[in-house]
């Protein structure tokens, strides 16, 4: 308990998360239509991987169905609409997967006629190099579902010979420094990567305390603790909608020597990206 | 071998206990606890104290030790998963069983706002031991003149409730010694009563007391200058409550 300001005495939040004793008297009050509901939401939530052509599900892991040299995971709306620019239109890519999940952020239903504004999880692999695989994700993880993506995805027997890129962005009020936020020149880059990630990376490292977390985290965690080399790029910035200087703060990445051959004409995704920003800002006109 | 395990409870206590253990005895990272029923997150080396240590990657459940002092300690980073704290709780167990730890020792905290008048009077720390490792350290706890954790009703709203051991705030911690009284595992815990805030102080509490038992390091009773506190923080806990303010805010 803590008193307010005010006087007034109140429940303080535990920075221990929920209350053991609580979830056990939860526990202890449930009924079996109880027990049935929270089984059903747990299936409602589950994360299944399938082809949309096919309208199929993925019986395997999709890393485990496909040979993978390289996977690149864009999470988030910038970090999407950069590869869309950059890497997505440098070639010719396939779609081979998408994730259907729900959750209380990302409510997507029909995956099979998604819209461009929709909230989206899908898997590409380059029609040249199959081995290449992109990852485009704008819907939002929940934590119980970020596993099983893992699951889905990677699947139990991870492979040490691919290596794994994931972009993001986060509010740049996440960036802890002992200079104010307001000081600071957003967006910038950081990274973060695994022990048998050898290459340089090509912003400088994220400083602690800070840390990453949601699905990116996931990611890198797996890669970390299955000895796959991975790298996580993350970009700070204040403004989390889709937006160009956002985007453009992710170019550094193009020169890494793992993405040679995967981006041919910058200048020319410099325009598709232009085009990219234009039409979204007419679809979230409110008054249209 | 001794075993550390923080409970995630109030004020994060037990973990800025077991990264001040870490720190302080510079133990080495022997392994991952990688599980579904903790929260990812991951980060630089919490405790670097060089460029060139900086870059190793942390995630949110990790296994240290320090052979020569027969230690282990399991650092947790993150909260629990809804749902998750008991299948959690199983798989640490059967883990430290397989192990086969001499003792396990859970460094937790409960709320200060839960104790009655005369815990109120009396020092903040308590222990609990489970019968397996009662009759090995008994005689030295008792030695130490430590209070054991005392029995509360089990529901406090009805009055002819029966006693029962509860660790409000302590997360795990209850859990943890009910499966190791049951499944006959040596574990201890060592918790303090703590409210949310700048709870470093309460940590170095916590690793003092518990130094008193397990003689983790050395006092420095031969010199009168030194400092009291020989505990080393780590370079994570800079900014603990955020960035720098901004100058205009004044």
């Amino acid at each position: 308990m803590a008193a307010t300001f005010f006087g007034e005495v109140v429940k303080a939040p535990c920075r221990a998360g929920t209350e053991e004793e609580e979830e056990d008297e939860e526990e202890r009050r449930e009924t079996p239509e109880d027990r049935e509901a929270r089984r059903q939401l747990a299936r409602k939530r589950e994360v299944r991987l399938f082809r949309r052509q096919t309208k199929t599900s993925l019986e395997v892991a999709l890393l485990e169905k496909y040979p993978c040299s390289k996977f690149i995971i864009a999470i988030g709306n910038n970090a999407v609409a950069f590869l869309s620019s950059f890497v997505m239109n440098s070639g010719v890519w396939e779609e081979v997967g998408c994730a259907k999940l729900w959750n209380e952020w990302c409510r997507t239903t029909d995956t099979t006629h998604l819209s461009p504004a929709e909230a989206f999880c899908v898997f590409y692999h380059l029609k040249s190099n199959p081995s290449v695989f992109l990852c485009q994700c704008t819907c939002y993880v929940a934590e119980d579902q970020q596993y099983q993506w893992l699951e889905k995805v990677f699947g139990s027997c991870p492979r040490k010979n691919m290596q794994v890129t994931i972009l993001t962005c986060r509010h740049v009020t996440d960036y802890k420094t002992s200079e104010s936020t307001s000081s600071l020149h957003s967006p910038f880059l950081k990274a973060l990567k695994t022990q048998n990630f050898k290459e340089p990376p090509c912003c400088s490292l994220l400083e602690q305390p800070n840390i990453a977390h949601d699905l990116p985290a996931a990611v890198l965690s797996y890669c970390q603790v299955w000895g796959i080399p991975a790298v996580l790029y993350l970009c700070y910035t204040d403004v989390m909608k889709l937006d160009l200087v956002t985007v453009e703060a992710f170019k550094p990445i193009l020169s890494s020597r793992s993405w040679k051959g995967l981006v041919k004409n910058i200048p020319q995704s410099t325009e598709i990206l232009k085009r990219l920003m234009t039409t979204n800002e007419i679809q979230s006109n409110i008054y249209t | 071998m001794t075993d550390n395990v923080p409970a995630v409870s109030v004020g994060n206590v037990g973990q800025l206990a077991v990264d001040l253990i870490i720190s302080t005895l510079n133990m080495c990272k022997i392994g991952y606890f990688y599980t579904d029923c903790l929260v990812p997150m991951v980060g630089n080396n919490p405790y670097a104290t060089a460029e060139e240590n900086s870059a190793e990657l942390s995630t949110n459940a990790e296994v240290y030790s320090l052979p020569s002092k027969k230690l282990v300690a399991l650092q947790l980073r993150s909260i629990f998963i809804k749902y998750k704290s008991k299948p959690f709780c199983e798989k640490l167990l059967s883990w430290v069983k397989s192990s086969n730890c001499a003792k396990v020792v859970v460094l937790s905290s409960s709320h200060s706002y839960h104790r009655n008048d005369l815990q109120l009077r009396s020092t903040p720390f308590r222990y609990l031991l489970t019968p397996s490792l009662q009759k090995n350290v008994e005689s030295k706890i008792k030695s130490l003149n430590w209070e054991e954790m005392e029995k509360s009703p089990c529901i406090p709203e009805i009055s002819d409730s029966e006693f029962c051991v509860r660790v409000p705030g302590g997360g795990i911690t209850k859990t943890l010694y009910d499966e190791g009284c049951s499944k006959e595992i040596p574990l201890a815990v060592l918790l303090k009563f703590v409210s949310e805030g700048d709870n470093i102080p309460d940590a170095l509490g916590l690793v003092e007391h518990l130094n008193e038992w397990l003689q983790i390091i050395k006092p420095r009773c031969d010199d009168p200058t030194a400092s009291a506190l020989p505990w080393k923080i780590p370079s994570s806990w800079r900014l603990l409550f955020g960035s720098g303010l901004p100058p205009a805010l004044f």
